[in-house]
This record gives structure tokens, sequence and C-alpha cells, in this order.
């Protein structure tokens, strides 16, 4: 036995990659199953699951009512393809701005001394290093309609002799956008610095030659050499942001409801784990359509563990 | 990168980012030495140093002086037990993943056998699916096996298996031993094997090779790798929400308890604490590298 394992190679790295694949399965494969499996049930009074065959809760995810007259008019709720969708659309453009707010900054610490350099990513690390959970607390103290960025405001309008009446900032769209860049820039700095990084200098020095201007060097060498980053960013930004429900939970009060807050509450309040499973595996599907045709052109980078 | 041309506009960009990622903070931080309760205006700091007293909800003056809610929370039994939970998870996972991902990495980059395209493409689940998904997927999975097996066996009172402290060190190895893997991998893909040649050459069997080549060859790797586990341990909570139980609270999922209840300054210390820690873990970090990259 032991012979055979020195022999064969197959047979150790088999060994090896053992203990991951009884975590991998046991722990991500089973329980992703066992959503699934679970999705197609009915619940039972007690918040159990009883193991039947059914569409239902996909029927009432996609807004038809199951206990409902067939051809009601009212039947249709699109209650959920809505939180749904506010869910995508926050999720872009918090990508976006995150992208906009990123790159300059990542572009900014690529060019400066290598030095330098260490320090600046390092200011990066600090914020993401306090804790997910603080960062959204210290969004609530500044949004709040007697926190920190009404105080400021009415302190300009004071001076300025401007009539001022404090914002009702907490509780909005608005505030959950802002907290969800605030929480997720950082895992687009790192990625985006570390592929402009690897750009060599001579690059830069044969497109001068050739009389590029260095607005034209940026959108023809230095944007799409650095795509690698953005890509690696987008997935570390846009996944976690599908699925979050703190920071709406937090900052957007119940005024903000997104697939993640409906998830935790089938699975807390509403005690419903096959309508919450169903939820579950429709937001790991949109994701995991997204990121397929999003990284289908240029594969996933080493970048990804940039941070 | 070209260091010597800087446009005007990436640097006021660079200026507000730095400002966006700081603010924030620094308002945290002033807070936690508020002498309001209530802590929504910030009513300047406790100036006086003797035995507590507060008007009008304002606390002016305490034993700590400005450190009031500071010695507060070193008096908050809760805090203090999910302060213990939240590191014995992190170490103990810590630990496992980097064994683990460790070897998974050698696996991947160093053999074939015929799993290992299903497990390449099971490393890469965790990363694209949103941690919920992960999060119910193992609350279900746990609940409907420690049902089943409670009712089973007959498991009552204590001896019942419940969600705690295990449940949550087996869900963060989960989450960790990809990342882990992905960086040791990076590190030996890079790997120079004529080093390992030359001691096989030499005479030393494989697993003296693996001891005294191999490993301090690669411990760098495995290092970076340890200690992104380590924070994304300590700074999870969406997994930790789902599969911890009566007990096994931790810090990040206290404070989110707190959020929904009456926030005092002792939430703000409590930051600012966590704040001091992972600054100085990062700087002692840091020095320790340089020292290593120029030995």
């Amino acid at each position: 036995m032991l012979r055979k394992l020195r022999e064969s190679k197959p047979l150790q790295g088999t060994l090896l990659i053992a203990p991951t694949l009884i975590f991998m399965v046991g722990l991500l494969i089973i329980p992703l199953m066992l959503t699934a499996v679970v999705s197609f049930g009915k619940r039972n009074s007690d918040g159990g699951v009883i193991y039947t065959l059914t569409l239902d809760n996909y029927t009432r995810l996609a807004g038809f009512s199951t206990n409902c007259d067939s051809g009601a008019a009212s039947c249709f709720d699109p209650l959920y393809v809505n939180i749904l969708g506010r869910s995508l659309t926050l999720a872009l453009q918090t990508t976006i701005f995150v992208i906009l707010m990123a790159y300059p900054l990542a572009y900014f610490i690529a060019r400066s001394s290598p030095k330098r350099r260490n320090t600046f990513l390092f200011m990066v690390l600090v914020p993401l290093w306090t804790n997910f959970v603080i960062r959204v607390y210290a969004w609530m103290m500044i949004l709040r309609t007697q926190g920190v960025l009404n105080g400021l405001l009415g302190a300009i309008a004071g001076v300025l002799h401007i009539p001022f009446a404090p914002l009702d900032m907490l509780y909005t769209p608005g505030a959950v956008l802002v907290g969800m860049i605030y929480e997720f820039l950082p895992f687009m700095i790192l990625p985006i610095f570390t592929s402009l990084e690897k750009i060599d200098n001579s690059l830069f020095e044969a497109a001068a030659d050739l009389g590029a201007n260095p607005i034209r060097t940026f959108f023809k060498v230095t944007l799409p050499l650095s795509m690698p980053g953005v890509i690696a960013g987008t997935i570390l930004v846009f996944i976690p942001v599908m699925g979050t429900f703190i920071v709406s939970d937090i900052l957007g009060g119940r005024q903000v409801i997104l697939v993640g807050n409906l998830i935790q509450r089938q699975f807390l309040d509403a005690r419903d784990p096959t309508f919450g499973s169903a939820a579950s595996l429709i937001l790991m599907v949109m994701t995991l359509i997204v990121t397929y045709f999003y990284t289908r052109k240029f594969g996933f980078g080493e970048e990804i563990i940039a941070v | 990168m070209n260091p010597h041309r800087r446009a005007p506009l990436v640097l006021v960009m660079t200026v507000l980012v730095y400002f966006f990622l700081y603010a924030p903070i620094f308002v945290l931080i002033t807070y936690s030495f508020n002498s309001s309760k209530t802590n929504i205006m910030f009513e300047g700091i406790i100036t006086q140093i003797g035995p507590t007293k507060l008007v009008d909800g304002n606390v002016v003056q305490s034993p700590c002086g400005p450190f009031h809610w500071f010695c507060e929370l070193a008096k908050n039994a809760e805090v203090i037990n999910a302060a213990k939970n939240t590191l014995t998870i992190a170490f103990i996972s810590t630990i496992c993943a980097t064994i683990i991902g460790t070897l998974a990495a050698l696996a991947l980059q160093r053999y074939n056998f015929w799993l290992k395209p299903f497990s390449e493409i099971s490393l890469y689940i965790p990363i694209v699916i949103p941690e919920i998904v992960m999060g119910i997927g193992i609350l279900t999975l746990f609940s409907q096996v420690f049902g089943f097996l409670n009712s089973s066996l007959g498991l009552t009172g204590n001896t019942r298996l419940a969600l705690g402290l295990g449940t949550v060190i087996l869900s963060h190895i989960t989450f960790s031993v990809p990342f882990v893997a992905l960086v040791v991998r990076a590190r030996l893909s890079g790997f120079d094997q004529s080093f390992e040649e030359a001691a096989m050459d030499l005479g030393a069997n494989e697993l003296v090779t693996f001891w005294r080549v191999t490993l301090p060859m690669l411990l760098p790797g495995v290092l970076s790798g340890a200690l992104m586990a380590f924070t994304l341990s300590l700074d999870d909570f969406v997994i930790t929400f789902f599969t911890n139980g009566p007990g096994s609270t931790t810090l990040p999922i206290y404070v989110y308890g707190l959020l929904r209840r009456i926030i005092t300054p002792q939430v703000n210390a409590l930051s600012t604490v966590w704040i001091l820690v992972v600054f100085t873990a990062v700087l002692l970090l840091q020095w320790l590298q340089n020292r290593e990259s120029k030995a």
C-alpha cells in the first residue's frame, strides 16, 4: 500500500487535494444542492420543509400568486421582480462609481516612486481592515438627520446666511449606494493597481516616440493593458454587492429592500426557507450569468488575489 | 510605470478619494470621546476626572476622563466574550485553512489526477457566488443534519447538536481554503524546481526535501495566504450570521445587534480599538516584510 503511494503520482495528488474536496463538497456543493432541493419544497407550519416537487416558490418570485383565480387581472404582482431588478441596478451603479473612483487612485499609486507606493497602498488597506459592519455604522453617523454631514452643511449655510433645513439622507437609496461604494472601493483599487504596475515602461516611451499624446497613450496602451485588473475588481465588487444585506438594512432602513434582505428575512423573520432558497438560487444564477459573460473575454487574472 | 508625468485631474481625484476613505474613520474615532450618551450629536469630550456624573444625559465626569467609553467597554462582558470568540474562530480556521489550502496548491500545481478539473472548479465557487448563498446553504445543511441526528439518536438538552463555535469555524475554513490555495499556487508557479532536484540528487528523500527546501521557499506565500484567511475570518459577517448560535457571537455580529438598538459611544470606542489594533498589526507586518526583503 505504502509502496503504491510512493510510486503513484496521481494517488499522491489525490491525497493532497482530499481535505480540500471534503470541505468543498461537504460544505459548499452539497449545501448548494440542498438549497436547490429545498427551493422546490413547501414550508410547514413551524418553518420546516416538506420535500415536494413544486414550482410554487419560483412562480411566486416571478410575481404570480399561487392561490389566485386564473385570469384575474390583479394576479400579477412584480414585487420580487422589482427587488431583483433593484439589486442588479444598485450593483451595476456601485461598480461603475467604484471604477471611476478607484482608477485614478490606482493610477496615481502605480506612478509614484516605489518607496512611496507602499505607503499609499497601506493607506488603502487600513480602511479595508476596519470591520465591514463598523464601516456601515460610520456612514450611519455621517448621514443621520442630526449627523455630521448635516451639521457641516448647516455650519456652511450659517456662514453664508442661507436658510438651511437638515436633509433626510439616511434611509434613502442614495445612502445605500454611498455605503456600498465605501465598502467595496478598496477591492477595486488593489487589482487595478496590480495590473497597472505590471505595464512595461518602454511601452509608454514607444507610444510617445511614435507621436501619441498622453490621452491617446492612455486609451490605446494603459487602459487596455489594465483591463484584467478592472475585470477582477468588478468580480470582487459586483458579486458581494448583489448579496449583501447589512448595508441596505442599516443605511436603507425598511425603504431599500434588496434580494439579500429578502433572503435573510425568509430565513429569520418569515420562516419560509423554501422561498428563501428559491430567491437564493435565482441570485446565484444571476451572478453566475453576469460573471460568465464578463470573464469570457478576459478570463480571471491573478489580479483576483491582489487584495 | 512611468513615475514622472502626473495629470492634475489624477492628483485631485486621488486627494478626494483618500478623503472619502478616511473621513468616516475620523468621525468614528472622534465620536468615541463624545460626552453625549445618545451619541447623536457631538457634545464635546469628557474633561473631568472623578466619579461618573451625568448632566442632561451627558457624561461630564468619569474616572477615566476622556476615555470613559473605553473603560465601559473593558467592563462589558458581552464584548470581551465576543472578542474571545472572534479570535478563537479566526485562529483555528486560519491554521486549518492554511494547511489544507497549501496542500491543495501543491496538488494542483505539481500533480495530475482525474479529480483535478473538478477540484479547480470547486475552488472558484466561493469567489463567484454571493456569500449569502453559501451562508444559507450551510445553515440549511446543518439544521437538516442536526435535526435528523438529534431525533434519531434521541439527543436532548446539552447533548443536542446545535449551531455554535464549531459550525462557524467549519464554515470559515470552507471560504478561506480557496484563497489560501490561490495565493500559494501563484507563488508555486514561479518556483525554481532545480533546488529541489539538487536536494534529491544530494540524497535527501521527498519528505526531507519538502521540509528543508520546498517549505522554506514557499513560506512567504503560505504566510500571505494565512494572513488573508485571518482577515477574511475577522471581517466575516454574512456567513457567521447564518452559522452562529447562542454563545458564539462574534464582534461583527455583536455590533450589528447594537446598531439595531440604542447606540452609545461604546460602539465607537470598540471601533477605535479595532482600528488601532489592525493599524498596528499591518504596520508590524510591513516592517517585518521590509526587514525580510532587505536581509
